[in-house]
């Protein structure tokens, strides 16, 4: 099992507390109509996981503001992407 | 009416600093906004360094520009479960004074880069992100952004916000990327003594090495990995096209991690010091998925316009190219004092077409349909190829012409006679 977690803790983050850049539009079409779940594995920062009733939660803190699961949602564009508030995010210290 | 620019670029990165130092180098008043820390931050690639394009744009670069290594060897691997073959081509010749390729880290990179904007006298404002461009009618008049009273107002809006390009999605210039059209990408970088990289290499001084590596670490997908030397630290990745991530249900760091276990791969980063994993998008649509480039008071350039040559692993070149040539569109058309309207911008457009940046795109144009619908590029022959070679090399008793023919037989079993044919054309078709 690999633990992303530690992978993303090399990373330099500026977190915006409380104003996630990214939010699931609607989270009942995760939980009834979308059968494949997408986020919940292409995501590289792991930060879409299936929760207990079915459904899908977000949690931004450990973006890497890919794009990734905007474009791989594409049946039902229930993702709502943004990027942070300048200076915001993550900071890479190599790139 | 707020403070007006000749020009306003959004973003950063090559494409986007190309063109602001460009314009601001011709005494053109030029406004660049960047959404990270500093110019760098928000941005990934692998990194190579083309000089080519670089040099067109600042010819003594080398003086101060931070590099890691020159490549002078370059690897290609065809790697199966446990083996690889593959090519290299190394040659004392890229040990010249002028260098073609570079291995280079990004932040630092265009950290270097933005302060040669601003000493061409470019107003570089960061920690500046722009929610969306101002328009009036059709035109676009200026961006806004989320600093306070950030409307800002300019002639022209040059676009180099990156592979996500939401800009010009949002004011419906290009629709959204289609996931067969772009590569998901992760790397990590791994620190290990300068001593330790160029022994591991056979490399002295800045000399460096390039691997770049398909078969079965992308478990068929679409898809290739690659290693890279820096001064003292390696950088491996891998990228595989969106659908075909959707389709397998792998996780890219599953990936990467396989990467780092091949036995192939494995001695080269040992003992070496993880100090950051990025991903990154990489739009691999190519010709026919290049969005329209330019509008009334706007041009786009660089990842955002979808200019990447997959096949050779080119992309920072063609947006510094781009970069560039949108912003002696600018000069030019301010020169003859002519509006920045789009028949006039049209000339960045054809610029683009007389350049390597739109010739090589059209010469691949067919490619990414071919590679979708021949998925066995990716994981049969790696296979084959791989069991080629041990099957030749396995020193066993059998007669070589007995092994030849069990190495056709293997081909023919797999991929049949007219397909070995047919897929020998359709690369041929693909790639003259």
């Amino acid at each position: 099992m690999i633990k992303i977690e530690e992978k993303l803790f090399q990373n330099r983050y500026r977190v915006d507390e409380g104003r996630p850049h990214i939010q699931i539009s609607d989270p009942q079409v995760c939980a009834d109509d979308c059968k494949t779940q997408s986020c919940t594995f292409a995501c590289p920062a792991a930060c879409y996981a299936k929760d207990e009733g079915g459904g899908v939660v977000l949690t931004t803190d450990g973006c890497l503001e890919c794009g990734t699961c905007r474009i791989i949602c594409s049946e039902y564009r229930n993702v709502d992407w943004s990027y942070p508030r300048g200076g915001h995010g993550i900071l890479f210290k190599f790139g | 009416m707020a403070e007006k620019f000749d020009a306003i670029v959004v973003g950063a990165g090559p494409a986007g600093n190309a063109a602001a130092y460009t314009m601001a180098q011709a005494g053109l008043s030029v406004l660049q906004l960047e959404r990270g820390e500093t110019p760098g931050t928000k941005n990934v690639q692998g990194a190579i360094l083309y000089a080519d394009a670089l040099e067109r744009i600042i010819p003594d670069f080398r003086d101060d520009a931070p590099l890691e290594r020159h490549v002078i060897e370059q690897r290609m691997w065809v790697l199966d479960e446990k083996s690889f073959i593959g090519t290299n081509y190394r040659s004392d010749a890229f040990n010249s004074d002028q260098p073609n390729r570079y291995t280079i880290l990004r932040a630092p990179f265009d950290k270097w880069f933005s302060g040669k904007v601003k000493a061409a006298g470019g107003l570089v404002i960061c920690e500046t992100t722009v929610t969306e461009l101002i328009q009036e009618g059709k035109k676009v008049i200026g961006v806004r952004t989320d600093r306070e009273g950030g409307d800002i107002y300019a002639d022209v809006v040059i676009l180099a916000d990156g592979v996500n390009s939401l800009l010009a999605k949002k004011a419906g210039f290009h629709g959204e990327l289609e996931a067969k059209n772009v590569a998901l990408a992760v790397k990590e970088i791994h620190f290990l003594p300068e001593e330790v990289v160029q022994s591991r290499f056979n490399i002295k001084g800045n000399e460096g090495v390039v691997i770049e590596i398909a078969g079965a670490v992308t478990h068929g997908m679409v898809g290739t990995a690659f290693l890279y030397t820096n001064k003292e630290s390696i950088t491996l990745g891998i990228g595989c096209l969106l659908s075909d991530f959707k389709k397998a249900g792998i996780a890219p760091y599953t990936l990467l991690e396989e990467l780092k276990a091949h036995p192939a791969i494995a001695p080269l980063i040992e003992g070496g010091e993880m100090k950051e994993y990025a991903a990154h998008l990489i739009p691999e649509g190519g010709y026919k998925a290049v969005p329209t480039l330019y509008g009334e008071g706007w041009m786009i350039a660089g990842d955002s316009a979808g200019l990447v040559n997959a096949v050779h692993r080119e992309g920072s070149n063609l947006a510094m190219t781009s970069g560039r040539l949108a912003a002696e569109t600018v000069i030019a058309l301010k020169d003859m004092k002519l509006p920045c309207t789009a028949p006039h911008l049209a000339r960045y457009k054809t610029a683009l077409d007389d350049s390597f940046v739109m010739k090589d795109l059209r010469k691949y144009k067919e490619l990414p349909d071919i590679l979708h619908g021949n998925p066995h590029f990716f994981s049969v022959y790696p296979q084959l190829l791989n069991r080629a070679a041990h099957t030749m090399l396995m020193v066993d008793g059998q007669d070589k012409h007995s092994k030849e023919k069990t190495i056709r037989g293997s081909f023919v079993q797999q991929r049949s006679l007219w397909g070995l044919v047919g897929d020998a054309y359709r690369m041929w078709r693909a790639t003259r």
